[in-house]
């Protein structure tokens, strides 16, 4: 979590020593107090995402969290607050999967742990133990407006391993962390496939290990539960300890016990299926092991919209500028327009890229969206409110409401414009950019 | 007389035919009349004309000023905008290659040999606006060989079919094209490929004194008389008479570079050997504006082609990557265009990377011209393309509004007076939107970056 309590001291380097500090110091003193956890924010239009857009309003945030949202003739700025002005406020931007701060700017050895190639299968990887805030990665998307983002292992592994929500202002995973794990990530289709004749080395083979590794992760979770029942049957342990031995979970292991949560639906497994036959493969999986499962990229999902109504699952379509190649050879700019449409629920990811742009940014894959198919404010939605649906995170982020996180994206403009900045980001009522970007 | 009168019937015959089955466009007079249309030349015209004959631009104006030719086909065009086609100075679209793994320089190598002109890109590529493409060979080597300037037409009305069709012809009659160079991290590798910056920079040295002293003997074998002593010529070589080319100016070096060191490498190599070049992607050219700027105005260095992405990195050299350049550039004097790099970009998002230039502070003149004229100046191409004036090559699109927005459509594009695209065909707007049948595999064949020899 944020730690709002830290106030005008919140980019102190827990590390550093002193010399860290006066450094702080001054940068406080330059920013007048701008840090300061009590902000209000006007602006000339506020989209809430709750409800229509308020003209003329203010949004106050204090403690972090938003106290008072409405128009500026009836919403009351206390007395000490901090006043930021902008043309346009929206909540801060979700970026409902990403790889950034596991992903680094210069793509070399020391800043690339999105991938971990040694086996097709690791749902045990957790991101928090890659994770590194301070990525410049992390600050670029901030500065136009991405203040929580779900980001972790990518895609290009049959399960490539666990992915976090992260706020992206901190200094330690302890201050930006909101949910670990968010999900477990993994991919279908070429892109999975293993070279040199390791497994999977097909689309068929693929489907082959998930449902083995679930059959396995099932017979896991009946173990456990056997020796939980038999744990107090039996007392306490006698003198030599052998119903102790019997009550502890046998052989555990922290791969079956982590696909024992997406069999339970505690984690949804989040798959990357592009062609129309591993998006089906992802949709038969789902209903044979009942698993709560989210597409990702999607590409052909405008074929199958449908099938993906009616499987009831959470779509994250893939970046509008993702290249069409590969798997993603027939992607189309309106097919969140077409899964919208529908009535899916449907987020816009900035993804994974191998090489650049090193991170993509949301806004500007959900302005494309918006120029083909969506309108403003359904595009809007697949970057905040919808995106924090299908992460679980909406009870703090993604709309603009008493009671939520104060995390705003301001704008001098309508921010899918090509040619409209950013200017100012505040998260949990820090400005924590003031970048005109 | 009779047989003359019959003769003449059938060739009216004839002329019929070909008039009917001739693409709109070809021969005929067009103008399109109500847009506010963007010259690129000068002022942008509010109401303006746009005539169109044979291929080739008549006039354009503001409506009250301009004469609508009789028998003009007129296509009312009010509350559109109209402005040149884009020019695209570097693109990888067509699934070309260039250079193989043998060596690290390799002049005599033609990426026209490797153009797919039935590649899905191209037809992605005319729904975005671009008209004209430097098609090049990779990064991968510090030659990768010659680049080839493309294009788009849609002979006979139908998608092309040969590569010949897409040629810009120069006056000798040979395809219009460059050399693409590289320095930096992408071309270096293990062997034969160079270890080191210095090692690169050379190998290029020890190659361009190969082909000055190649020259010099051609030279001695031409007589007074301008007939040739066949036994003073050196045997042929293809790569070293390219190489002559690039050094006697009648071709421009295309030299992909990053890092502000890079970038001076290139501008001291090119003081050595005298050739024309223009500095490609350029990262960190914003370090260097004011040197790159007195190099231009010195000569021989034409500009920079910049990219803009939407995220530093990637690599180290491109790690300060800044989204500034562009207005860095044309603040400190440089002739500055844009290029999609297609497939790093995406040819149908190049007016994207105009108006991202105007977000980072590029004047609005400026972002249009980097991505129409400037390119054609950075191609040797400003005479036929780039703007909208009378005697230049009909290349232009129909936008449904400010080019520089994400919500505007490119809705035609045409080429030489020929319409190559209509977002009102389903066939054409697939392209632009993608969709089932838009897209196959067509990554370019990237020999040996990033793995040379590895």
């Amino acid at each position: 979590m944020m730690n709002p309590g830290r106030g005008s001291a919140g980019f102190v380097h827990r590390a550093a020593g002193a010399a860290a500090w006066a450094l702080v110091c001054a940068v406080a003193l330059a920013g007048a107090g701008r840090a300061s956890a009590q902000v209000a924010i006007k602006a000339g239009v506020i989209h809430t995402m709750e409800g229509p857009a308020i003209r003329d309003g203010v949004i106050v945030i204090t403690d972090g969290k938003i106290a008072a949202i409405g128009p500026a003739g009836s919403t009351a700025i206390p007395q000490g607050h901090e006043v930021l002005q902008a043309a346009v406020a929206v909540p801060g931007l979700v970026d409902p999967r990403g790889t950034v701060g596991l992903t680094g700017l210069y793509n070399s050895a020391h800043d690339s742990d999105q991938l971990e190639n040694s086996s097709a299968v690791q749902p045990a990887l957790r991101a928090i133990d890659a994770y590194n805030p301070q990525e410049r990665l992390v600050q670029w998307v901030r500065e136009f407006g991405v203040t929580t983002v779900n980001t972790g292992h990518a895609p290009g592994n049959l399960i490539s391993g666990q992915t976090i929500v992260v706020k992206t202002a901190g200094n330690t995973i302890g201050d930006v962390l909101v949910k670990s794990p968010a999900m477990v990530s993994a991919t279908l289709g070429s892109e999975a496939n293993e070279a040199g004749g390791k497994s999977p080395g097909t689309r068929a083979k693929q489907i082959a290990m998930l449902r083995d590794e679930f059959i396995k992760a099932r017979e896991y979770l009946d173990k456990l539960r056997k020796s939980a029942e038999r744990a107090p049957a039996e007392g306490g342990a006698d003198a030599d300890g052998e119903s102790a031995k019997a009550a502890a979970p046998a052989d555990r292991n922290l791969h079956l016990e982590m696909l024992g949560d997406v069999l339970e639906g505690k984690t949804p497994l989040l798959i990357r299926a592009d062609r129309a036959q591993d998006i089906e493969s992802a949709l038969r999986l789902t209903e044979e092991c009942g698993l709560k499962v989210v597409l990702e990229s999607a590409s052909a999902a405008f074929v199958l919209v449908d099938r993906i109504k009616a499987a009831g699952v959470d779509v994250i379509v893939h970046p509008s500028m993702q290249r069409a190649v590969g798997s993603s050879e027939n992607q189309s700019f309106e097919t969140a327009a077409a899964l919208v449409g529908a009535g899916v629920r449907v987020a816009i990811e900035s993804g994974y890229e191998s090489y650049v742009p090193k991170t993509r940014v949301v806004l500007f894959e959900a302005a494309i969206a918006a120029a083909n198919g969506l309108t403003f404010d359904q595009a809007l939605a697949t970057i905040t409110i919808d995106a924090a649906r299908i992460l679980g995170v909406d009870d703090r982020v993604g709309s603009l409401a008493a009671g939520k996180d104060g995390d705003v994206a301001l704008y001098d403009g309508d921010p899918f414009e090509y040619t409209t900045h950013c200017t100012g980001v505040v998260i949990e009522g820090r400005l924590v950019s003031r970048a005109v970007r | 007389m009779h047989r003359t009168n019959l003769v003449g019937c059938a060739a009216f015959a004839v002329t019929c035919l070909l008039a009917l089955a001739a693409v709109p466009g070809r021969g005929e007079t067009h103008a399109f009349v109500g847009a506010h249309i963007i010259t690129v030349a000068g002022d942008e015209i509010a109401g303006g004309v746009l005539v169109v004959e044979d291929g080739r631009i008549t006039m354009v104006g503001p409506a009250a000023a301009t004469t609508i030719p009789a028998g003009a086909v007129q296509h009312d065009v009010t509350g559109k905008v109209i402005m040149p086609g884009l020019v695209d100075t570097h693109s990888h679209i067509g699934g070309v290659g260039g250079a193989d793994g043998s060596a690290p320089i390799q002049p005599g190598v033609r990426v026209l040999d490797s153009v797919n002109p039935m590649d899905s890109g191209f037809r992605r590529m005319v729904s975005g606006g671009v008209t004209t493409a430097n098609v090049m060979p990779g990064s991968g080597h510090l030659l990768s060989g010659q680049t080839v300037y493309l294009k788009i037409r849609r002979p006979g009305g139908e998608p092309p079919r040969r590569v010949e069709d897409l040629y810009i012809l120069r006056e000798d009659g040979t395809p219009a094209g460059g050399i693409k160079m590289a320095n930096g991290t992408n071309s270096i590798g293990g062997p034969p490929f160079p270890g080191t910056r210095a090692k690169s920079a050379f190998l290029v040295r020890e190659q361009f004194i190969r082909a000055r002293e190649y020259g010099e003997k051609v030279k001695a074998a031409r007589k007074e008389d301008g007939s040739v002593d066949e036994s003073k010529l050196p045997p042929r070589d293809l790569g070293l008479e390219a190489l002559v080319d690039a050094m006697e100016g009648r071709v421009i070096v295309q030299h992909h570079t990053h890092r502000a060191d890079d970038i001076m490498t290139v501008l001291r190599l090119r003081d050595e050997f005298g050739f024309r070049v223009v500095l490609h992607h350029v990262s960190e050219a914003w370090k260097v504006a004011d040197e790159i700027a007195e190099a231009q105005r010195k000569g021989g260095v034409l500009g920079c082609s910049a990219i803009l992405v939407d995220s530093p990195g990637g690599k180290l050299e491109a790690a300060d990557l800044s989204m500034e350049t562009g207005a860095e550039l044309v603040r400190a004097g440089v002739t500055m265009a844009y290029h999609t790099d297609d497939w790093i970009t995406d040819s149908r998002l190049f007016l994207r990377m105009a108006a991202l230039g105007v977000r980072a502070g590029l004047p609005r003149d400026a972002a249009l011209r980097a991505v129409t004229l400037a390119g054609a100046q950075l191609l040797d191409l400003q005479d036929r393309i780039g703007s909208l004036e009378p005697g230049k090559d009909a290349d232009f699109i129909v936008l449904s509004g400010d080019p520089l927005s994400v919500y505007t459509k490119i809705e035609q594009t045409w080429v030489e007076g020929e319409l190559v695209f209509d977002r009102n065909r389903p066939e054409d707007r697939l392209y632009q939107t993608g969709g089932y049948g838009a897209g196959h595999d067509q990554t370019p064949y990237f020999c040996c970056f990033g793995g040379a020899g590895q």
